[in-house]
């Protein structure tokens, strides 16, 4: 890479973030996803593998990167994920708009709220008020700056992990990093 | 054949593409321009790299500067590839003389298409940031942001 440089992550984990696992774990992985990208519909599966594989050793963040202008839903189903996020149910919309990334309308995003028992009127505001859109938009512009060159993109400790997105490959880089 | 380096007065062109009409080098005068350099319009990571910019529109507004990307790709490859991407930047076609462009700036290859290439072009037609990416990887916006930042600062 010579003069281009490595590439790591300027915004330290924090507590606005979503996580799962401990926050003590050896190993932070922070994904810059797109609910939209068939590519993070892969990754999400190979995530979740690993996460079962390394149990308590591995944190997982997810920060948003919608690239909208070729996936319009990108946005929108984000705003849903933020707005289960309010409700404490981050990390099921997650999944569920990961295994329908064909069916991201806004009557599927209100039913997938439905689906995992949220609060409908709240969930409706939110969704309505476009809950936390700029903070979304803020982790697309630091992930830029972060080196996130496209989706998905993951971070392990804090650098940018360029490898293939296998479990393998990524079991091997979580064994190297802690 | 190596690119331009920082520095270096920015060779001037006229070129169509997508939009309509064509664009000059010398209409940007006043702004910063960053030229994206890409080998072919439709390849899963040209368009992401284009995408990418597409996004960080505002940002580059406020930093004063333009995104235009080019390619060796015919004026209606690039409509085409623009519309698909939903592309508000210039995407110029570098197809006759073929490679004219790139071969001014270093960055055409012997298989014919441009390198995946990044220079910003302060608003006096100065380049002040060349860089060739290998070819298959996206080299994303980190660096051009940080160059246009130290610009904006009076670097």
């Amino acid at each position: 890479m010579g003069e281009h440089g490595a590439h790591v992550l300027r915004v330290a984990v924090g507590a606005d973030d979503w996580r799962r696992g401990p926050d003590d774990a050896p190993v932070t992985l922070v994904e810059y996803g797109d609910f939209q990208c068939p590519h993070c519909g892969a990754a999400y599966r190979v995530l979740e593998e690993l996460l079962a594989q390394f149990p308590g050793r591995v944190r997982l963040v997810y920060r948003h990167f919608p690239l909208m202008s070729s996936h319009p839903r990108a946005l929108p189903a984000a705003i849903a994920a933020e707005a289960a996020g309010a409700q404490g149910r981050f990390w099921e919309m997650h999944h569920l708009l990961f295994e329908n990334q064909h069916a991201l309308g806004d009557d599927e995003l209100v039913e997938y709220a439905n689906r995992i028992g949220l609060d409908m009127e709240r969930f409706r505001a939110d969704f309505e008020g476009r809950l936390n859109e700029s903070k979304i938009r803020e982790q697309l512009r630091q992930g830029a700056r972060s080196g996130v060159n496209g989706t998905p993109t993951i971070f392990v400790n804090g650098e940018r992990y360029d490898g293939p997105r296998t479990v393998e490959a990524l079991a091997q880089a979580v064994a190297a990093a802690g | 054949m190596s690119a331009l380096p920082v520095g270096q007065k920015a060779p001037g062109f006229t070129l169509p593409g997508s939009p309509e009409e064509p664009l000059s080098l010398s209409d940007s005068r006043g702004k910063n321009v960053v030229l994206a350099f890409f080998p072919a319009a439709f390849s899963p990571v040209c368009g992401n790299e284009l995408s990418l910019f597409q996004e960080l529109k505002p940002d580059f507004e406020e930093l004063n500067a333009v995104v235009v990307g080019i390619s060796v790709d015919g004026p209606w490859a690039q409509k085409a590839f623009a519309k698909q991407l939903n592309l508000e930047m210039p995407v110029l076609s570098d197809f006759h003389p073929h490679g004219e462009v790139a071969q001014k700036y270093g960055v055409f290859r012997d298989d014919g298409v441009a390198e995946r290439a990044l220079f910003v072009i302060d608003a006096e037609g100065v380049i002040r940031y060349s860089y060739v990416s290998p070819i298959t990887e996206n080299p994303g916006a980190d660096k051009v942001l940080e160059v246009l930042e130290g610009l904006q600062k009076g670097g």
